[in-house]
């Protein structure tokens, strides 16, 4: 098992690393976005193993890319690790405050609520005139551990950075899927109550789902202001969350990997829909995610077949 | 005037709008068991079509009698639910009946984000204007200050809506049928009742007043692209305080929130926007299902 697991890491990572190589330029953008916002979206997987969906990733999203920018901002600290950390460490925190009380909700009830969070701080941000308003801030390009790359070369190192985000949080969380924890929160998608006779603390479980969701969510958010250049209260606003969930759906709950191929495939329709019928690409998706809605209904990972060991 | 009856004032205004744009997703909800983010834009479609509605009632000559065009507002709000009604539950929607509740939170996710893009195809995305209606009640003058007479009208109107809902709901027989359709839906069947009758009914009374309350808005504002996108979700912390399915918990709700709103721009202005979910979020905390809600049995 966990010799596949790595197995597969690495190989992804090379997947990923030629990217770095044959991806144009503008391509490679795309993709760093994606993943980015793949890896918010591997948050919500993992709380939607236990038959939650969060409408209000959007919450972490932004507050990584807030944190991230005014870090850089105000202190001057460009280092992209230490500014990733920084999110992460924000959202951890945030994240435990809130999950142990959110762990509580379910259904309908989870998802407002956590959108309701989410519209806190897109309410809060676009009034606040010294954090930019709805204008939002920029944020200066990363150094990577005092190199300071310019033009493809930043691309391509900003790319390469997520790449290894994404292989590293991906593998980190097929380990945490696979583990006692991550069962449970599988057994409480069929039935909650049962967990909890058989002894298990449903709520705790959810509790570690959200507060993952959250780091992630800050990780992503980074990448995303780095890449962008530019933060603003969208972040948190709720068709933002919208999408992540978007891309939860159509990856589905079974697999790591067809998160972030979701990802990579809701980013080309948006840019190729944008680029061919600039006033119907939500159209586009709309029709996109009932057919996956109808079609799919376990998303993309249901296509991969399972192999034996594996939790279903 | 002094500054809570201000408050108070602006508070009713903005509850009593708040009100009939919720009541319809909360009716919704009760009956079919289904969240409707496309409420946003059938409220969208409702003040497009009261836009269109009143242009052309006034380009044939309206002027002569311009009271006539509130008749208009609501026959777009009526031509509205009566062609998309039935096209969304009886085209899509009834195939998702029994499914989990946050999915079929997306599916109607998936027709908001499709008639957002109808509409920019239908209207285009310049912004319509229809002011004449919202100037013709005058003003009315309070103390030193003066309201527009429109406002009223509107809190008028959400109490005449929230009347005729409850009397239908509680005093005609057709009522009494929804009532046992939103209690058990099965039971009601075997009893006789054409259950998909009271869905496709319910869904359109609902649509109805999601494209009322975007009529009655459309002379207030300038009717754009991406109007319901807002509105969608302040319906939706209305209706999550006064709890899922519960009339009288959006009224509450409605006020609740249109209060704090009120208070809110009149003493700490930068909390305006984020006033709402605050609320929602400290009810949700100590009546985890809101205010009026059914308690339900878990099931094992």
């Amino acid at each position: 098992m966990r010799t596949n697991l790595m197995l597969s890491a690495v190989g992804a990572f090379v997947l990923l690393a030629a990217g770095a190589v044959l991806l144009p330029d503008w391509a490679m953008f795309l993709c760093a976005m994606a993943l980015a916002k793949g890896l918010v979206s591997l948050g919500i997987v993992g709380m939607m193993r236990g038959g939650l969906v969060s409408f209000g990733q959007g919450l972490y999203y932004c507050l990584g890319a807030y944190t991230a920018t005014l870090v850089a901002g105000q202190l001057g600290v460009s280092d992209i690790f230490l500014l990733t950390l920084l999110s992460a460490g924000v959202c951890l925190v945030v994240g435990a405050l809130f999950g142990p009380l959110l762990a509580g909700y379910r259904g309908i009830f989870f998802a407002m609520l956590s959108l309701a969070l989410s519209m806190v701080l897109y309410g809060t941000l676009a009034k606040l005139t010294v954090l930019g308003g709805t204008d939002g801030l920029n944020i200066g390009a990363p150094t990577f551990f005092g190199w300071d790359p310019e033009g493809r070369a930043l691309q391509t190192a900003l790319y390469l950075y997520v790449a290894v985000l994404v292989v590293v949080a991906g593998t980190l969380m097929r380990i945490y899927f696979d583990s006692e924890q991550g069962l449970i929160t599988l057994a409480t998608r069929d039935n909650e109550l049962r967990v909890e006779y058989l002894g298990a603390s449903v709520r705790t479980v959810m509790s570690y789902n959200y507060v993952f969701g959250a780091v992630l969510g800050g990780i992503g958010g980074t990448i995303a202001a780095l890449a962008l250049g530019h933060v603003d209260p969208e972040f948190a606003f709720w068709t933002t969350s919208g999408e992540f969930v978007f891309v939860a759906i159509l990856a589905g709950y079974l697999s790591v990997p067809a998160v972030f191929v979701a990802a990579i495939i809701l980013e080309m329709v948006r840019s190729f829909s944008n680029l061919y019928f600039p006033n119907t690409w939500q159209l586009a998706l709309g029709i996109f995610l009932l057919i996956v809605i109808v079609v799919l209904p376990n998303g993309l990972g249901s296509l991969v077949r399972r192999r034996k060991g594996d939790a279903t | 005037m002094d500054l809570a009856a201000t408050i108070l004032v602006d508070g009713l205004i903005y509850a009593g709008w708040l009100f009939i744009v919720s009541v319809g997703l909360t009716l919704v909800f009760g009956v079919l068991n289904i969240l409707n983010i496309a409420h946003g834009s059938l409220y969208a479609i409702g003040a497009y079509a009261a836009a269109s509605m009143v242009g052309a009632y006034f380009a044939w000559g309206g002027d002569a009698f311009p009271y006539g065009s509130y008749v208009a507002m609501i026959v777009a709000a009526l031509l509205v639910a009566l062609v998309l009604g039935p096209l969304l539950e009886r085209g899509l929607l009834r195939f998702f009946y029994g499914r989990d509740e946050v999915l079929n939170v997306l599916v109607t996710y998936a027709v908001f984000l499709i008639l957002e893009d109808v509409m920019k195809l239908i209207w285009g995305v310049n912004p319509y204007f229809v002011y004449e209606p919202y100037t013709l009640l005058g003003d009315v003058e309070m103390g030193p200050l003066f309201y527009v007479g429109y406002d009223f009208a509107v809190i008028a109107a959400a109490i005449i809506v929230g009347l005729a809902v409850w009397l239908s709901l509680n005093r005609t027989r057709m009522g009494k049928v929804v009532l046992a359709v939103i209690h058990d839906s099965e039971m009601s069947q075997t009893m006789g009742v054409n259950v998909q009758r009271i869905y496709l009914g319910a869904f359109m009374a609902g649509a109805f007043l999601a494209a009322l309350g975007g009529a009655l808005t459309a002379p207030m504002i300038s009717v754009t692209p991406g109007l319901g996108v807002n509105v969608i979700i302040v319906a939706f912390a209305v209706v999550i305080i006064g709890g899922l399915g519960s009339i009288p918990g959006a009224a509450i709700g409605a006020l609740m929130v249109g209060i704090s709103r009120a208070a809110s721009v009149h003493m700490l202005p930068e909390a305006e926007l984020f006033i709402i979910y605050f609320v929602m979020a400290i009810v949700l905390l100590f009546r985890p299902e809101g205010l009026f809600a059914k308690t339900q049995a878990r099931k094992i």
